[in-house]
């Protein structure tokens, strides 16, 4: 990335560097913040991700004042004498309808966009949290265990990974036909997700648990569920936090993909792989309503890669490296 | 090396029989009545019961799944009577939907998915390697700097957002090519490439941004290697410690990644087939689950795992070759 690396301290994770240049005494998380604020690159991508996050939770809010709902139909809106293209240029934005209308319907594209974003980040954030804590848990022990468990627990990682997921995912959910698809969307992407955040915890634990301190509290007789929870853990926090973020655009981008495909988040809700999909007829004539959707994704995916890069190269040095 | 070798083909045996067993129960143990959908519509309960025996659907599970992996190797007869169709070796089930073999629809549509993959990964290698190697050599410069931003901005772009711009700019607005639509290279090679080549593109932006960001880095992590600064110290020209000390042995990861890309994408780029309508596997797909046509999405899904874990495969003996350092894995 673009960032200064060359300041990036040594041994990281967790062990408590005494900041080297200032004189007051800092804890690792305060340095890695304020290397993070440095950052203009993260700072656009925290943006970013905020504008989102509010915009979805504030979506009746703000219908309520554009006047639009997501599902109210404008015919008036639409041409009907030409195939119901939008009234007007780009895609028929007017006072009325900020960001345009859908052709054919007439629904308003901003109300749309607002309420897709609610599921889109929804899903993304459930599965992303799914996903750490399937991942945590059985890396952790993997890693910690080692021996049987961990050869049990690795052999089926690497059997996940060689499923090819998106069609596997595909197929999972156009066989269940009759169930909420929310919930099993968040399923299937955590199910396939898990492994890759399992591998790289597992791999770090490997190297904490001959850890100094590990060694003294296990001499020491503490049990092993409170070594893995008061030494190792918060040893693995900023990992974590780094791959979950990571983690985040693959999983937007995927509930896009199954939806555009048709086997993700069924009509009338509005989302966004949904609204592409629909676009796809249209493309020629009415390019504002792909290019609005498209342009969402694109935000939202490039936010949180920017500040996945950026909270790598300020938690995780060694990750950053090169 | 034989011993090796004799291992892991027989680890990828087993994954793909659990692949198989687990795509066999998802498929036969939800709620969706293969007999009824053989039948049709108005189907009535009787009829749906005399289907399901022809087609031995009351067998346990494992009864079932066995003749399914055996009926791969061995061919299999499915229904009785006026009814039976035969489905030879390699048998991968019968689309009753389009009266064809599983196997047949699958490598009718390959080439054109093995087309679009192998154009597409050649114009990825090109841009992103070399885009890659570039900035390493010019790190901290404006050329890594742009390389960087650009890479980062074109890996987070929608792959419909860039198959539908291409498409409204060039056969919309400009007119440069028509839709594409698919022609077999042997049938005439310039209608092949000019067809071909937005969906290659498509493809080709997503993945060489992937591309120069990780050749970027390993080249990096390789030149700053002891053997690299030895070079340097004998006194070696610039060009050949880069070319020879430091490309080589920086490449291999790119090369594992390319296997696993390639294998992935065989089986069907699946958005992009369906954006630009090419008639691959991934189009195949798509359209068989809009008829949720079981037989053909099964077949699919195996053909997918086979491609992801034989590639999975052959990067690791290409890796043994290349590198000596990583033949005990």
């Amino acid at each position: 990335m673009t960032a200064p690396l060359a300041t990036a301290p040594a041994g990281g994770a967790g062990a408590a560097d005494p900041a080297t240049d200032s004189a007051a005494p800092a804890s690792p998380w305060a340095l890695a913040l304020s290397r993070l604020r440095r950052q203009k690159a993260a700072m656009t991508g925290l943006a970013i991700i905020v504008f989102f996050v509010l915009a979805a939770l504030l979506a009746p809010v703000l219908t309520a004042i554009s006047g639009k709902g997501p599902d109210d139909l404008d015919k008036k809106a639409v041409n009907t004498y030409l195939g119901g293209l939008p009234r007007g240029s780009l895609g028929g934005i007017s006072p009325q309808h900020w960001l345009g209308v859908e052709p054919l319907l007439g629904r308003d594209i901003f109300a749309r966009l607002l309420y897709g974003a609610q599921i889109s980040l929804l899903v993304a954030f459930s599965s992303a949290l799914l996903i750490t804590l399937i991942g945590t848990l059985l890396g952790v022990t993997a890693g910690y265990f080692g021996g049987r468990t961990d050869a049990v627990i690795s052999r089926f990682m690497d059997v996940m990974m060689s499923f090819p997921s998106l069609i596997f995912m595909i197929a999972l959910l156009s066989v269940a036909r009759d169930v909420n698809r929310l919930l099993l969307l968040i399923g299937v992407l955590s199910l396939f997700g898990w492994p890759y955040i399992a591998r790289v915890i597992r791999g770090q634990t490997l190297s904490l648990r001959h850890r100094e301190y590990v060694e003294a509290a296990r001499a020491c007789g503490t049990s092993s569920g409170r070594i893995l929870l008061t030494e190792i853990l918060p040893n693995l926090t900023g990992t974590i936090i780094v791959y979950v973020t990571l983690a985040i655009p693959g999983l937007i981008g995927a509930e896009a993909a199954l939806t555009y495909l048709g086997v993700g988040i069924r009509p009338p809700t509005p989302s966004w792989g949904q609204m592409i999909a629909d676009s796809v007829l249209y493309y020629k004539v009415d390019p504002m309503f792909f290019v609005l959707p498209s342009a969402c994704l694109f935000l939202v995916v490039l936010a949180f890669t920017l500040l996945g890069d950026a909270l790598r190269d300020a938690l995780d040095p060694k990750g950053s490296r090169t | 090396m034989i011993g090796y070798l004799l291992r892991r083909l027989l680890a990828m045996a087993v994954t793909l029989l659990v692949i198989c067993a687990l795509t066999f129960a998802i498929f036969y143990l939800l709620p969706s009545d293969p007999a009824a959908q053989f039948c049709g519509k108005d189907c009535s309960a009787e009829r749906i019961e005399l289907v399901r025996q022809q087609l031995g659907l009351n067998d346990p599970l494992v009864v079932q799944f066995g003749r399914y992996v055996v009926g791969i190797f061995a061919g299999q007869t499915l229904g009785s009577g006026p009814y039976a169709v035969r489905c030879d070796f390699p048998c991968f089930g019968y689309s009753f939907q389009s009266a064809q073999p599983v196997w047949d629809l699958m490598m009718d549509r390959l080439p054109t998915s093995a087309s679009l993959a192998v154009g597409a990964a050649v114009l990825w290698l090109l841009l992103g390697v070399s885009a890659g190697v570039l900035a390493a050599l010019r790190r901290g410069t404006w050329v890594d700097r742009t390389v960087m931003v650009t890479t980062i901005g074109l890996s987070a772009l929608p792959v419909y957002f860039i198959a539908m711009i291409l498409l409204y700019l060039v056969v919309t607005v400009t007119g440069l090519l028509p839709y594409p639509r698919y022609i077999a290279f042997g049938e005439d090679p310039g209608g092949w490439l000019a067809n071909l080549i937005m969906p290659w593109t498509t493809l080709a932006v997503m993945y060489a941004a992937l591309y120069a960001r990780m050749t970027r880095n390993s080249v990096i992590e390789t030149l700053a290697e002891p053997y690299v600064r030895t070079a340097r110290a004998k006194g070696l020209p610039e060009r050949r410690v880069v070319g020879k000390h430091g490309l080589r042995p920086a490449l291999t990861p790119v090369a594992t990644m390319l296997g696993m890309d390639l294998g992935g994408l065989l089986a069907g780029a699946l958005i992009t087939e369906s954006l630009f309508s090419l008639p691959g596997v991934g189009k195949l797909f798509a359209d068989s689950l809009n008829k949720a046509d079981q037989p053909v999405i099964m077949g699919i899904t195996l053909l997918a795992s086979f491609f992801i874990v034989s590639s999975n495969l052959v990067v690791d003996l290409v890796y043994a070759w290349i590198d000596p350092r990583a033949r005990l894995a």
